[in-house]
């Protein structure tokens, strides 16, 4: 980076706008901007706070319904506000490109990537197709795909989301743009899978000089690969500042609250449990005068937060590049709050209810084409579950984690009864129900075992009251048969979940996501159930949200000692909230333990890898750095020995290609499946390093 | 908060849902096109309803054979839209033959739907062997043309009101199996029926109850332009001789009858024409409109 060199990107007081029948929404309010040469800028923040708005401004791609109100926003010297369709069409693909959110969405399934690829420079230059061709393949194996040759001949299908992703950002990039736009360009992929291509994305303004623009929820992300970063709420920007001091001393409440919504690996849930931000993010129409944060604030000021809309000010101190829009950043002891003021307490763990024992489900794919008639091979098995081992007791919570197809969803299936297991046991209080389909269960059995499902937006039918599809599940279990004695139950319920009662007559599209998924918790709970599956409640929510429902879930559990099952792709909520942790891939159970036996070493090399994925939004805790190399195999095709094997990075030879690990005992229910011997996997150093308490930074 | 004490039982009544009903109607006010086809379907309601006092003649009395509209009877009173070959009032016999339309038309549309619904619901929900049955017998009584189908069926059962019900039913139901078995494919792997399975609801409730509201809107729509189909249906029923028996009023036998004559007295097919057009324009107008708000929000 070099300071003296001139701005790639100025914005400048930028107001954007959407023009509704409603009337005007303000969407952006005083952004401000500068990106240097080269240089990475994260800008981070909650669903609705206009991050991608900014995104599309630059593009100068509003829509018919939007327009920037004020402000300007100069490319080079050049100010894009006043360019005309056809100024604009030359800069957008060759100096400015973006990349989207869904690799799948952003490329032609009709075209080959070739064509795709190609079709960038003969756009922008001059060049012969040859010419053309020569520099696609050039630019994947820059984005480090392997066999480009056959990638440039595959059609979007024939690849992975992580290869497709790699694809895009090849074409984003061929035409050497001074500016890459990237909008939550990881969101939609496995954590493996993220991290290689966040290294990449990182690795890029090095190799070829880019600037970028980094959208994101995810503070750990933005802290992996930018260099300054821009924390939005609610329209406008409340704090800006390099990745240092912004993670270090962060000053505006906002940015702090974010940070205690976040399970870091200091947070812990019975000493130091996640600090929600309550309320919710005003709508644009709503927004309070003076600061936007102030409802949710915790050092609001009445007649000094509320007066009057205020500018963003300098921080005094050390950090001169770290602004923030708050008048009392100064008189906020953000070290008082830390020394936990809840101490909640840890359950005591009960018998135990749930036992898997060597539970296996394999699905039938009929196979009816002529040479599967020929051969006699008409049906393959996929095995999705394959020797499941595993217990759970009363008041514990066991997290299943694994990458999309693992089969984690499975096994939840059949538990609930939706699906019945091929072979082996699943006792649920000594009682095996993995063959009973859940119409031959008792109300008992069915009221004992219920779930809460991963999306918010599909999790409560839509032409249904509130009040009335919860009544449906009290009338259905027959806890009350009375009409006003259901009414008290659903009352009780909705107090339990801290929702207003007038949500009794509310339709599930009048709420928000992290409220219709507390209906699905009160739902799960209405018949006082003895194991939850909690299959991703979170995955889909704001931080801030997500941080409150967590908390939620886990309150309603001490209380009624449930078993939680907790089904999750991300190890930092899954090291927050549960006591033992059940690590899958492909079907197996890689490893198994406490949550402290999974953490430290010895690892199965498939959970080292997994760790090193997960973002930390923490500057002072070290990763080693293991980025996994190709994608999941197939579970119609699994590799024959070890289902890690085509990915590990200490595979130790054939044998791993041939055989089948055998369940290594470490000690007391930590389990590991894989060929290398424990003394060795012990040797191992810890993936994550935490700095103790007298190491770390002092808190200004 | 107010709303803490919420404590009594509340007491939603059919009152609130009725009031619903009027309410989403009232969004058509946002869409000219759909207003102007409930304005012609509302015209042609009311006049079904107040036949009577509309209409002055009896239908089929024979009063004054090839009169032109216009022309003033012995009794004093105008033949507004002139006679028929055997001396009755058109005008009469248009009004009377409109209940015949607006009973007939979505008595069958109602009962096609519902075999179509519950057809659907099976083979999209169960899937297997029911789906692989019931689509089989779609498809074949689909391959055959609509006409052949009708005239089987009349031929078979004899010609009268029910039979065209009947008739239409089974030319009709497989079309609408087929959109159900659609909707309900997508909507079964939506996470509240699995919330309904995992608490053990039974399968009908689950199809009635948690998918099929869910599935009103397009058969809402399709439902409006299908009625247009059946007035269709009924028309081309009646001209073929295969609608309601003679002599009651029926707008496709009317047409029939005259068609001979077209040339000389043209009012008597071009007034029964234009009721049959009008009445199906304003059940499409009225179907585009409501696609139109339905797909808005």
């Amino acid at each position: 980076m070099n300071d003296n060199q001139e701005p790639v990107l100025i914005c400048k007081d930028l107001c954007i706008s959407y023009y509704t029948r409603a009337g005007e929404i303000p969407a952006v309010v005083d952004f401000s901007l500068t990106v240097k040469p080269g240089e990475t800028i994260g800008i981070v923040g909650e669903s609705g706070c206009g991050k991608s708005t900014v995104a599309m401004a630059i593009m100068q791609y509003m829509g018919a319904n939007g327009g920037i109100k004020s402000g300007s926003i100069t490319f080079k010297g050049q100010d894009l506000t006043t360019l005309n369709e056809n100024e604009l069409r030359r800069i957008r693909g060759s100096e400015i490109s973006m990349i989207y959110q869904e690799p799948f969405a952003s490329l032609n399934p009709s075209l080959k990537i070739s064509t795709q690829l190609m079709e960038v420079p003969l756009a922008h230059e001059d060049i012969s197709k040859e010419e053309a061709r020569k520099r696609s393949i050039q630019m994947l194996k820059d984005v480090n795909l392997p066999d480009p040759e056959r990638v440039m001949e595959s059609y979007p299908h024939q690849l992975s989301g992580g290869q497709q992703q790699r694809a895009v950002i090849a074409m984003g990039l061929l035409s050497k743009p001074s500016l890459l736009l990237l909008d939550e360009p990881t969101t939609a992929l496995d954590v493996t899978v993220e991290a290689g291509i966040v290294k990449l994305i990182a690795d890029i303004s090095k190799k070829f000089g880019t600037s970028q623009i980094y959208i994101s929820h995810n503070l750990g992300l933005i802290l992996e690969t930018c260099d300054r970063v821009f924390v939005m709420y609610s329209g406008e920007v409340v704090e800006e500042g390099t990745v240092n001091s912004l993670f270090a001393w962060p000053k505006h409440p906002y940015t702090h609250g974010l940070f205690s919504c976040i399970p870091l690996p200091t947070t812990d849930k019975n000493a130091a449990p996640l600090k929600p931000i309550r309320g919710q993010l005003p709508l644009p129409f709503e927004r309070p005068s003076g600061c936007f944060f102030g409802p949710r604030c915790d050092h609001f000021k009445r007649g000094l937060c509320n007066k009057e809309h205020f500018k963003m000010e300098h921080v005094e101190g050390k950090a001169s590049d770290h602004r923030v829009r708050c008048l009392r950043y100064k008189d906020i002891d953000h070290a008082k709050g830390l020394s936990s003021d809840t101490i909640k307490e840890s359950p005591e763990i009960g018998k135990r209810v749930l036992n898997v024992d060597g539970m296996k489900k394999y699905y039938e794919v009929k196979d009816s084409s002529l040479k599967a008639l020929i051969t006699g091979k008409s049906s393959r098995f996929v095995k999705a579950n394959e020797e499941l081992n595993f217990t759970a007791h009363e008041s514990e919570t066991v997290a299943i984690v694994g990458e999309s197809g693992c089969g984690k969803s499975t096994f939840a299936k059949v538990l609930m009864g939706l699906e019945t297991g091929t072979d082996g046991e699943v006792r649920h209080n000594g009682k095996d129900i993995s063959r009973i389909k859940v119409r031959d269960r008792s109300t008992k059995e069915i009221r004992s075992l219920q779930m809460v499902f991963q999306n918010p937006f599909d999790t409560l039918n839509p032409s249904h009251s509130i009040g009335g599809q919860i009544s449906r599940v009290i009338k259905q279990f027959g806890i009350e048969t009375d009409k006003t004695k259901i009414f008290k139950r659903v009352m009780n319920l909705l107090d339990i979940v801290k929702l207003p009662r007038d949500f009794y007559f509310r339709k599930p599209r009048q709420l928000s996501g992290g409220q219709k998924q507390r209906i699905g918790i009160a739902r799960a709970f209405a018949g006082n159930p003895s194991i939850v599956i909690a299959d991703e409640p979170v995955s889909a929510l704001d931080v801030s949200v997500a941080a409150a429902v967590t908390e939620l879930l886990m309150d309603i559990q001490r209380e009624h000692k449930t078993t939680l099952l907790f089904i999750s792709h991300d190890l930092s909520v899954v090291r927050y909230l549960s006591d033992r942790i059940v690590v899958m891939y492909l079907g197996h159970i890689l490893e198994r333990g406490t949550t402290e036996q999974i953490f430290a070493p010895p690892y199965h090399p498939y959970t080292e890898a997994l760790l090193s994925a997960v973002p930390i939004a923490d500057p002072e805790v070290t990763k080693r750095r293991i980025v996994l190399e190709g994608d999941i195999p197939s579970a119609m095709a699994p590799p024959k020995g070890c289902p890690f094997c085509t990915r590990c990075h200490r595979k130790i030879g054939e044998l791993c290609e041939t055989m089948l690990p055998p369940e290594q005992l470490v000690k007391d229910r930590h389990v590991i499946k894989c060929h290398i011997p424990i003394e060795e996997l012990s040797k191992i150093e810890p993936v994550i390093r935490i700095p103790k308490k007298e190491e770390r930074i002092p808190v200004e | 908060m107010k709303t803490e004490s919420m404590t009594e039982m509340p007491s939603a009544g059919y009152g609130a849902a009725i009031w619903r009903i009027i309410k989403s109607f009232a969004l058509l006010r946002e869409s000219w096109v759909g207003m102007i086809g409930a304005c012609i379907v509302l015209f042609w309601v009311l006049v079904a309803l107040f036949a009577p006092l509309i209409a002055h003649f009896d239908p089929n009395a024979s009063i004054m054979p090839f009169a032109k509209p216009g022309t003033i009877g012995v009794s004093g009173h105008t033949f507004w839209l002139g006679t028929d070959h055997m001396g009755r009032d058109i005008l009469a016999r248009i009004v009377w033959g409109s209940r015949t339309v607006l009973t007939f038309g979505p008595l069958a549309t109602l009962s096609a739907y519902t075999v179509g619904i519950l057809m659907g619901l099976m083979a999209g929900y169960r899937g297997g062997i029911i789906d692989d049955i019931l689509s089989r017998i779609s498809d074949i009584i689909l391959s055959f043309p609509v006409l052949v189908l009708y005239i089987i069926v009349i031929a078979t059962i004899g010609a009268s009101g029910l039979n065209i019900v009947i008739a239409i039913t089974f030319a009709s139901s497989p079309g609408i199996m087929r959109i159900v078995r659609g909707l309900v494919l997508d909507l079964r792997n939506r996470d509240y029926v699995a919330a309904a399975q995992t608490r053990g609801e039974s399968d009908w409730r689950i199809m009635l109850f948690e998918i099929l509201p869910n599935a009103r809107g397009p058969l809402i729509v399709d439902a409006c332009l299908r009625l247009g189909y059946v007035i269709i249906t009924i028309g081309v029923l009646g001209f073929l001789g295969l609608g309601l028996p003679p002599p009651d009023p029926d707008w496709g036998g009317m047409v029939n009858e005259t068609r001979q004559m077209a040339m000389v007295f043209p009012h008597m097919t071009l007034f029964p024409c234009i009721a049959i057009s009008s009445l199906i324009l304003g059940f499409n107008l009225l179907a585009d409109g409501l696609r139109e708000i339905s797909l808005r929000d």
